[in-house]
């Protein structure tokens, strides 16, 4: 069980810019994968490629979910095969409520004909914002209208807690986020690590992987994994910057 | 007799689907029929058949020249009235004068259309009466006995300037005057069918009173005329529904819906309107609200082909409110030209004014409002909000409000907004699971999700499934 990213090539559908340039990496169910990286090395346009945003083409390569090849699908339908993405940016939809969104998102995960037990979803939904430390008056307000970036990300890890995903990407959780909010945060995702769920945590900053300790680490340059590490790769990136990755690759490239 | 379902064969243009819950046919059997055109012989057939006082003839043929005399409304309006084209349009089609007491008495063909619109259902669950017209007449017209005894009347317009007259005429015309514009003259030439209701002082008639108008037959002219008038302290709120088939040919619907609410009376008039696409829908409707009373216009529009309405309260007393809630969605093809009138004529009046908007592909929404405070008055305020949602870079919408405050003491304040559902947005809940469909139609309710909640429950359910249907069929 795993999701498997192969010789993955992608670029911006309105320009023709490559960025994704033969990415491979597999994440399998039970690990937390990070990626790091530099600025503009296609971390984000990863999570949205995955996602099927439609600002992006894939020109070569597979992304397989449990060995089934969701490039072909529209992205609800690979949100219902099991793929999550916590966005960076996440988006307001006025007039429509968190309580009404969820059970939306519940719902179309159901078989045609059956309904959403309603006293069931309250009280899961009840149990996770208890985790999340949020306030039950939440469920009544627009989703993420008008919050700030910290109760965004806190919707984001509601969202996820409530959808129960095979595989959650984490796009930058940690911007915008205070110590505390990255505390209660992480503790979401941890709630749900387990042997059926694979993570790619994508990150600019180690302080993150303090909290959501990863099995592996890579980095992603150029729209390529360049290296790959244990936990304490985060560190090194951390003390030392990707300059030293960068000369790795040049060095080999002239070689 | 045939009862054979004539269900209407053009579905294959993406706008039908959307429809098909209004959007059949029975074979028309007419034993009253004015003909094809417009004359003064049409008007005169009109009266015969209704065997009309000569005061409403007269009546009847002085609109008919005004209507003549004057010009479409095209230097402000679509040139789309141009494709009316009178003289090919039917004025007068009825069975008979007089509706039944009981849907068991109503002939098969049109009590099974009312039964496939629900209304008898309805009826039964939660309304205290109901009048259903089936094109110029009403062929069922029935209320709660206990509200008959409290002295409340609920007819049809014919039934009501016969049986009502000293009411009737005491108020007909004189909110709407027939030179108020060409639609209003010729409604007021040709009228037939309509609600007329009275509710005595302090009767409060606590569950709706419905009409529901269904044009069945083609290259027709639908004209009902409503009057009501809620006397000093009463309540009362009224609701009306519309459909029609599609046809090939246009069809016109041109009413004239005149209320008076008179001292601290509550009024409330519900529309929801889902006329086929074929429908020019030409509608003048004004109230007059006297003092410390309230008017509330609950307007939504969903269908037709042109739509041109633009409910008004005249605030006459002093301490009177007027409100007008409005939601148009305009889908391909269709022009849903709405808004609002608030007349200030009184001190400490006030009106407000909320509008939404959805354009989807082709369609195109205008607001039109209107709202006069004068110089004499003190202590008027009038609130004014209009939002425009955009669902393709195709779509369309215009707002032209219109706002004279003058005076000092007297305050307007004007709100308007126009935003698009991004693409983000889309993405973003197709990511939770949601088809593109549904979430346009999510972000849609949600949109106009803080109106509908004044809806009444059954109206709302009712408005939130023809948002789902149109969506899927502009997603395609």
């Amino acid at each position: 069980m795993s999701l498997e990213i192969r010789n993955l090539h992608a670029r911006i559908a309105a320009n023709g810019t490559e960025i994704l340039r033969g990415l491979d990496l597999t994440v399998e169910a039970g690990k937390v994968h990070a990626i790091m990286g530099p600025n503009g090395s296609g971390k984000s346009t990863l999570s949205k490629v995955l996602g099927g945003h439609p600002d992006y083409e894939v020109t070569e390569g597979e992304v397989l979910l449990d060995g089934v090849n969701i490039l072909g699908m529209e992205p609800d339908v690979r949100s219902r095969a099991g793929l999550f993405l916590a966005f960076q940016y996440p988006m307001e939809i006025p007039g429509v409520s968190n309580a009404n969104f969820l059970r939306a998102a519940l719902q179309a995960r159901l078989p045609e004909g059956e309904e959403l037990e309603a006293t069931d979803y309250y009280a899961r939904l009840y149990e996770k914002m208890d985790m999340l430390e949020m306030d039950r008056k939440f469920t009544a307000r627009s989703v993420n209208d008008g919050f700030s970036g910290g109760e965004k990300k806190r919707n984001e890890i509601l969202q996820m807690l409530m959808l129960e995903p095979r595989y959650a990407i984490l796009d930058e959780t940690d911007s915008g986020l205070d110590i505390d909010a990255l505390k209660i945060v992480s503790h979401g995702v941890n709630a749900m690590r387990g042997p059926e769920r694979g993570f790619l945590v994508i990150t600019h900053y180690q302080r993150l992987l303090d909290y959501i300790v990863p099995d592996v680490v890579h980095v992603l340059v150029g729209g390529r994994i360049e290296h790959t590490g244990g936990k304490e790769l985060a560190l090194e990136l951390e003390a030392k910057g990707y300059d030293w990755i960068k000369d790795d690759i040049a060095q080999a490239v002239s070689a | 007799m045939s009862t054979e379902l004539l269900e209407a064969t053009d579905q294959a243009k993406q706008i039908d689907i959307d429809r098909t819950a209004g959007n059949f046919s029975y074979p028309e059997q007419h034993t009253f029929d004015a003909g094809t055109g417009l004359s003064h012989a049409t008007v005169d057939y009109i009266s015969d058949v209704k065997n009309e006082p000569d005061w409403i003839r007269e009546f009847r043929h002085k609109a008919l020249d005004v209507f003549f005399s004057k010009p479409m409304p095209t230097h402000w309006a679509s040139h789309d009235l141009e494709n009316i084209i009178f003289q090919n349009i039917r004025y007068y089609l009825a069975n008979g004068q007089k509706p039944t007491r009981s849907w068991e008495e109503v002939p098969d063909d049109v009590k099974k259309t009312f039964e496939r619109l629900g209304i008898p259902e309805q009826e039964r669950k939660f309304l205290a009466g109901v009048e259903a017209q089936f094109d110029s007449e009403a062929v069922y017209s029935n209320m709660k006995k206990a509200l008959g005894d409290q002295g409340v009347i609920f007819v049809g317009s014919t039934e009501g300037l016969k049986e009502h007259s000293e009411i009737f005429r005491k108020w007909f015309g004189k909110v709407i005057p027939t030179g108020d514009n060409k639609f209003s003259a010729l409604n007021s030439a040709v009228f037939s069918g309509g609600s007329f209701i009275y509710v005595p002082p302090g009767v409060k008639v606590k569950h709706p009173l419905q009409a529901y108008f269904r044009i069945n037959a083609e290259n027709f002219g639908q004209f009902e005329r409503t009057l009501i008038i809620a006397d000093e302290g009463s309540e009362v709120m009224y609701m009306e529904g519309c459909t029609a088939p599609k046809f090939e040919t246009a069809t016109l619907h041109s009413a004239v819906v005149e209320l008076v609410a008179m001292k601290g009376a509550k009024l409330q008039y519900v529309t929801v309107q889902n006329w086929s696409a074929n429908v020019f829908n030409l509608v003048t409707k004004r109230a007059i609200a006297h003092e410390e009373a309230e008017v509330k216009w609950i307007d939504c529009n969903i269908g037709s082909r042109l739509t041109m309405k633009y409910p008004g309260v005249v605030l006459k007393g002093r301490k009177a409110r007027g409100e007008v809630i409005s939601i148009a969605l305009a889908s391909d093809g269709q022009h849903q030209d709405t808004g609002a009138k608030m007349i200030h004529a009184a001190d400490e009046t006030t009106s407000n004014i909320v509008s939404k908007s959805i354009s989807v592909g082709t369609g195109r929404a205008t607001y039109r409002g209107l709202v006069h405070i004068p110089k004499h008055l003190k202590g008027c305020k009038n609130n004014t909000e209009c939002d425009a949602l955009l669902i393709n870079s195709t779509a369309r919408t215009d707002t032209y409000p219109a706002i004279t405050v003058r005076g000092t003491g007297n305050s307007s304040q004007h709100e308007a907004s126009v935003s698009q559902i991004s693409a983000e947005q889309i993405f973003y809940m197709q990511q939770r699971g949601l088809t593109e469909a549904q979430a346009m139609s999510l972000s849609v309710n949600g949109f106009v999700n803080d109106l509908v909640r004044q809806f009444p429950m059954e109206y709302s359910v009712e408005l939130k499934r023809l948002i789902d249907l149109e969506m899927e069929g502009s997603v395609g």
